[in-house]
C-alpha cells in the first residue's frame, strides 16, 4: 500500500533520514519505534508531504490492485485527498473550534453529502464526543481530545491512518481504550501506521514493526518476533 | 447640554466607530492568521477612497455598483500585498514581515503622490446623499446612515462567514495551528489569501466611507484610519473579530465624547485623551477587552 524507498530527508542542515525504506501492506498495523530523535515524526511528516525528501520516492496504492501513485512531491492536501490522513503528535486539536467543527475540518476536502452521516457514526463510536458537539475542543480532557483527533482523521475517510504517538500524555487505562479503538478501526478496513514511544504496547498492537535508530531502519520484522529479540528488549522494552 | 445633544454625539460616535471597526476587523483577521501587523492596511483605505472617486466622478457608475467595485479593488490589493510581501517572508522572523509591510505602505503612499499628486481632492457624493435627515433630536446626512448601515451589514455577513462557512472554519483552524491545518488537507495559501482579501475589501469600503464622511482625500490619508484602527484592534484584543468591532465603536465614541463633552479649549487635544484611554485600558487588560491570554494561545 505504501512504499518508502531510499528516502533522505533534511531538516534545515541536519540530515535526519538516511536511505530509509519502509513498506506497509493493506490491512496491517505497522509500528515505528525508536528513541527520541530517531526520525519517527520526520518519517511521518515526509509521508504526509509536509517535508520533502532530497532523494528517494514514496508510492501509495489507495486500494488493493490499483496502480501505485507517486506521492513524493505532492502537496499535503492532495495526499490527504488520495486517502492518507495523519493524526498529529500531541493531538493538534483546534482548541477554539467546537468538537463538531474540529470534525468538519477533517472532512474539509470532501464535498459529498454523507458528511453528516459520518459525523453521526463518529458520535456513535465515541459517545463522549456526541455529548459535547458544541463544546470547544480545548475544554476536552486528554483522552477525549485523542478520540476527537482520531475521529477528525477518520472524517476524511482515509485508507491509511497515520498516528503520531497516540499514547502521549494519556493515563494507562485510557491508552488501552485508544489502542482498542485503533484495532477496531483496522478491522473496518483502514490500514494503520503508528509511531510510539511506548514500545511494549506498540509491539503488542502491531503486526509488524520497524525500529528506527538515528534516521535509519535498524531492525524490522514481525512484532512478536521483535518483542522477543534480545537487542530490542534491552533497548526499548526495559528487559535484561 | 441637554439629552438631545448627547444622543446626537452618540450617533456621531457610532458612525465614526463603524468606520474604525471595519478597518480594525481587517487588522485583526490578518494578525490572527499570520501573526503579523499589516502596516499597509491603512493605505488600502486610501486606495478605496480614490477608487470611489474615480468610479463615481470620472466613470459615473451608480452608487451600489461603485461600492461593489471598491470592495473588489480592496480584495485585489490585499491579495497583491499578501503575495508580494507576506508569503515570501513566511517562516522568517516577525520583524522581517513588519518591515516588509512598512515598505509596502511607504511605496503605496509614494506611488499615490507620484501619480495622483499630493494635493487633497474634494470628494463629494451625489446631492441626495447630502440631504439632512431628522430623527427626533438627532440629525444626520443620508451618507452617514449609509455608512452606518453598510458597516453593520458587512460585519454581520463577516461574522456569519467566519462562524458558519467552510472557509470560516478553515480560517479559524489555520489561525490556530497552521501545521495541523495542512495535515487536515486545508490549503493554507488559499486560506491566508482569502483572509487578506476579505480584510482588505472591508478596508477599501471604509475608504469610500471616509471620503464621504470627511469630503477630502489625499494619498497620505490612510495613515490616520490605519493608526486608529490598529488602536481599536488592540483595545478589542488583536486577533478577535468581535473585539475589533467593539474596539472600533469604543474608539469612535470616546473620540466624539472628548470633543463634544470637554470644554472647547481641550477638544483639539482629543487624540491625547483617546490614546490616554487606550493606555489605561491596556494597563488593566493587557490582552485587550476580548483578547485571549497569549499563554493559552501557545
Amino acid at each position: 500500500m505504501l512504499t518508502v524507498e531510499n528516502v533522505d530527508v533534511y531538516r534545515g542542515k541536519t540530515h535526519v533520514l538516511h536511505q530509509l525504506n519502509l513498506n506497509v501492506s493493506h490491512g496491517e498495523i505497522i509500528a515505528l519505534i525508536g528513541a527520541n530523535g530517531a526520525g519517527k515524526t520526520t518519517t511521518l511528516r515526509t509521508i504526509s508531504g509536509l517535508l520533502r525528501p532530497v532523494t528517494g520516492q514514496i508510492h501509495y496504492t489507495p486500494e488493493k490492485g490499483e496502480k501505485p501513485i507517486e506521492i513524493t512531491s505532492m502537496a499535503p492536501e492532495m495526499i490527504v485527498k488520495s486517502g492518507i490522513s495523519q493524526c498529529p503528535e500531541g493531538r493538534g486539536i483546534f482548541s477554539q473550534l467546537s468538537v463538531r467543527e474540529n470534525l468538519l475540518v477533517g472532512a474539509y476536502l470532501r464535498s459529498d453529502n454523507e458528511i453528516e452521516k459520518d459525523l453521526q457514526s463518529i458520535y456513535k463510536t465515541f459517545p463522549i464526543l456526541g455529548e459535547r458537539t458544541a463544546q470547544a475542543g480545548g475544554n476536552l480532557s486528554g483522552g477525549e481530545q485523542m478520540m476527537l483527533a482520531i475521529g477528525r482523521s477518520l472524517m476524511s475517510r482515509p485508507n491509511l491512518l497515520i498516528l503520531d504517538e497516540p499514547s502521549l500524555g494519556l493515563a494507562p487505562l485510557i491508552m488501552e481504550t485508544i489502542f482498542d479503538m485503533i484495532k477496531k478501526i483496522r478491522d473496518q478496513g483502514v490500514t494503520i501506521l503508528l509511531v510510539e514511544q511506548n514500545a511494549v504496547m506498540a509491539l503488542e498492537l502491531s503486526d509488524r514493526a520497524y525500529v528506527l535508530e538515528t534516521g535509519r531502519v535498524a531492525l524490522f520484522g514481525q512484532s512478536d518476533e521483535l518483542a522477543r529479540n534480545p537487542q530490542v528488549r534491552k533497548a526499548y522494552l526495559g528487559g535484561e | 447640554m441637554d439629552s438631545g445633544y448627547i444622543i446626537q454625539q452618540l450617533a456621531n460616535g457610532l458612525i465614526l466607530g463603524s468606520m474604525y471597526a471595519l478597518v480594525a476587523i481587517g487588522f485583526s483577521m490578518i494578525y490572527g492568521i499570520v501573526r503579523l501587523i499589516n502596516f499597509a492596511h491603512g493605505d488600502i483605505v486610501m486606495i478605496g477612497a480614490f477608487t470611489t472617486l474615480a468610479l463615481m466622478e470620472t466613470v459615473g457608475l451608480p452608487f451600489p455598483l461603485v461600492a461593489f467595485c471598491v470592495l473588489l479593488t480592496g480584495c485585489a490589493v490585499g491579495i497583491l500585498i499578501e503575495r508580494t510581501s507576506f508569503r515570501p517572508m513566511r517562516g522568517a522572523p516577525q520583524v522581517t514581515g513588519f518591515i516588509a509591510s512598512l515598505g509596502i505602505s511607504i511605496m503605496i503612499q509614494n506611488l499615490g503622490i507620484l501619480f495622483l499628486s499630493a494635493q487633497p481632492r474634494n470628494f463629494s457624493f451625489p446631492d441626495y446623499m447630502q440631504t439632512l435627515l431628522q430623527l427626533g433630536p438627532v440629525s444626520f446626512r443620508v451618507v452617514d446612515l449609509i455608512i452606518f448601515l453598510t458597516a453593520v451589514i458587512l460585519m454581520i455577513v463577516l461574522i456569519f462567514l467566519v462562524k458558519k462557512t467552510k472557509l470560516g472554519i478553515a480560517m479559524r483552524a489555520t489561525a490556530e495551528n497552521m501545521d495541523v491545518a495542512r495535515m487536515m488537507g486545508i490549503n493554507i495559501n488559499q486560506t491566508i489569501m482569502a483572509t487578506f482579501a476579505i480584510g482588505s475589501g472591508l478596508a477599501g469600503i471604509a475608504g469610500l466611507m471616509w471620503g464621504g464622511k470627511f469630503g477630502q482625500i489625499d494619498p497620505l490619508m490612510g495613515y490616520i484610519p490605519g493608526l486608529k484602527a490598529f488602536v481599536a484592534a488592540v483595545i478589542g484584543g488583536v486577533g478577535s473579530i468581535p473585539g475589533a468591532i467593539l474596539g472600533g465603536f469604543i474608539l469612535g465614541l470616546c473620540e466624539v465624547a472628548f470633543v463634544g463633552l470637554l470644554p472647547p479649549i481641550y477638544s483639539s487635544y482629543r487624540d491625547a485623551f483617546v490614546f490616554g484611554t487606550l493606555i489605561i485600558i491596556l494597563i488593566c487588560l493587557p490582552n485587550g477587552l476580548l483578547g485571549r491570554d497569549m499563554e493559552e494561545r501557545a
